[in-house]
């Protein structure tokens, strides 16, 4: 039984690390993007995926991720052809999906609860070695287009007058999201995993002066939530998801005690 | 955005060029040509299309008529608004953007009349008006291009910095054999700095040495009524 645990802890530890570094890292350009909102708006739409899973008994990550997939897409194509912002048209479809989402759960209140706040206990080698490779993955393909989505925040007809294509890159930017969201609401469910890609790179860019140092600590940041939030989860026997919250706004709290006395000193 | 060879020396040609964006006739069939090296200043009202025939000019919007660049050119271009005020992203970063060679970044800088290792690791939200144009103006040349874009480059900067700007601008463009194509509002500046302007107002309204800019008939034309002219190839051009 303690094994059990051990093991358990362990292989949370390791979906915990992988999630947190990947959604703070892409959380560094939602920050940057001023669409902070769209990162915690668009986990809720992974619910009616995950009911569905549960319903027909296959993984419901799976379903979760489906529906991130196939709703970052429409938001994307509906961006460009209504010329309306990511953030108002997130913020139209997550308050729908969620509520499908509660309705297919219907009386399986342990499911919906696992699905919202997330469940420790489900984490297997399987989703380790998954969140793994996708964080791998995540933090591989953002490096490549790190530069160009600075670029495209800089000015957009830079970008696109140096041949950047800044649709196809928020296309790639907004699956990336998708993916790690999915992986995300293992440890935090979808109610908190925006939390994850918002907060700590809040946290980062009050004490950066420069990209490279911000994008670092932003990951850093979401690891060490992550963690620590899953560690108190375990002492404590309860939801990891709220304690993440905490640990990682304690961070915020902080990095924003740093800056200010940094201000003082200057 | 076509490519030609025809051996001359004009770098650009521009025929029959009309933009209409959103059913707006922005751009209506300007013609005009320039040669290599010059300073060709862009003036005209607000809304005259004057950062429209940039963006045509870079392929940004879509036209009808002929933009032809002889041979192959590597175009520069400033944009009017950046936001960067709101990004930690240190001028190292910025410039690596376009260039990663440190040699090249540091070349530039001083260039611009500014000491690289007092500004290379400063975050770019924390220089002053005059210290960012001339950032961007080391931005804008840091990947050494033949023809450069300014909309005007300087804006939000004061007085003297303007000037100096405007002196430090004439000695780069000169040295590498750039050529200038800016945006102004102030006449006086387009009077001292480039060699000829061309005076939009949906149309060409005017195409002819600078000097001739302070010439109260010529600002008749350019603020005035749009009185549109046909510049034909060997016409005038610049």
């Amino acid at each position: 039984m303690v094994t059990f645990m051990l093991e358990t802890l362990i292989f949370s530890l390791i979906v915990g690390v992988a999630v947190g570094l990947s959604a703070g890292y892409l959380g560094s350009i939602m920050v940057l993007e001023k669409m902070a909102l769209v990162g915690d708006a668009l986990s809720h739409v992974a619910l009616p995926g995950l009911a569905i899973g549960v319903l027909l008994g296959f993984n419901p990550l799976i379903g979760g991720f489906a529906f991130l997939f196939v709703s970052a897409v429409l938001i994307w194509h509906l961006g460009r052809v209504t010329r309306l912002s990511f953030e108002t048209l997130v913020g139209a479809t997550f308050t729908l999906a969620l509520a499908i989402g509660i309705l297919l759960f219907g009386n399986n209140l342990d499911a919906l609860e696992e699905a919202l706040f997330g469940d420790i206990t489900a984490v297997g080698i399987t989703e380790a070695i998954t969140a793994a490779l996708i964080s791998v993955a995540v933090i591989f393909l953002t490096r490549l287009i790190y530069r160009k989505i600075v670029l495209g925040l800089i000015s957009e007809e830079l970008a696109t007058s140096r041949g950047i294509s800044v649709a196809r890159i928020n296309l790639l930017y907004l699956l990336l999201v998708s993916l790690t969201v999915a992986i995300g609401i293992l440890i935090t469910g979808t109610l908190l995993v925006g939390f994850l890609v918002v907060t700590p790179a809040a946290a980062a860019k009050t004490v950066s002066s420069n990209l490279s140092r911000y994008f670092k600590l932003s990951a850093i940041f979401g690891a060490i939530s992550a963690v620590s939030g899953i560690l108190l989860s375990s002492y404590f026997n309860i939801v990891p998801g709220p304690l993440v919250v905490i640990s990682g706004i304690t961070l915020f709290v902080v990095a924003v005690m740093v800056r200010w006395r940094m201000k003082l000193a200057s | 955005m076509a490519a030609n060879n025809n051996g001359d020396n004009f770098i650009l040609q521009v025929s029959n060029l009309t933009v209409e964006i959103s059913n707006q006739l922005i751009l209506n069939n300007l013609d005009f040509k320039i040669k290599r090296g010059i300073t060709l200043a862009i003036v005209g009202p607000n809304g005259a299309g004057k950062t429209t025939l940039f963006r045509a000019l870079l392929n940004l919007v879509s036209y009808a008529g002929k933009i032809e660049w002889n041979g192959k050119v590597k175009i520069g271009y400033v944009p009017q608004i950046l936001s960067v005020r709101d990004i930690p992203i240190s001028v190292k970063e910025f410039l690596a953007l376009k260039n990663e060679s440190q040699e090249d970044m540091r070349a530039v800088l001083t260039s611009v009349g500014l000491d690289s290792k007092a500004v290379l690791e400063k975050s770019l939200a924390t220089l002053s008006g005059g210290q960012m144009r001339r950032v961007l103006i080391a931005w804008a040349i840091v990947d050494k291009p033949d023809v450069l874009l300014f909309d005007e480059p300087t804006s939000g900067v004061d007085l003297d910095s303007e000037e100096a700007i405007y002196g430090m601008l004439r000695k780069l463009t000169a040295k590498n054999e750039i050529t200038l194509l800016l945006i102004s509002h102030d006449l006086h500046i387009v009077r001292e700095y480039s060699d000829y302007a061309l005076a939009l107002n949906k149309c060409l309204v005017f195409f002819g040495e600078s000097k001739e800019v302070m010439n109260p008939e010529i600002q008749k034309l350019i603020y005035g009524e749009p009185i549109c002219k046909e510049y034909e190839y060997g016409d005038i051009h610049a």
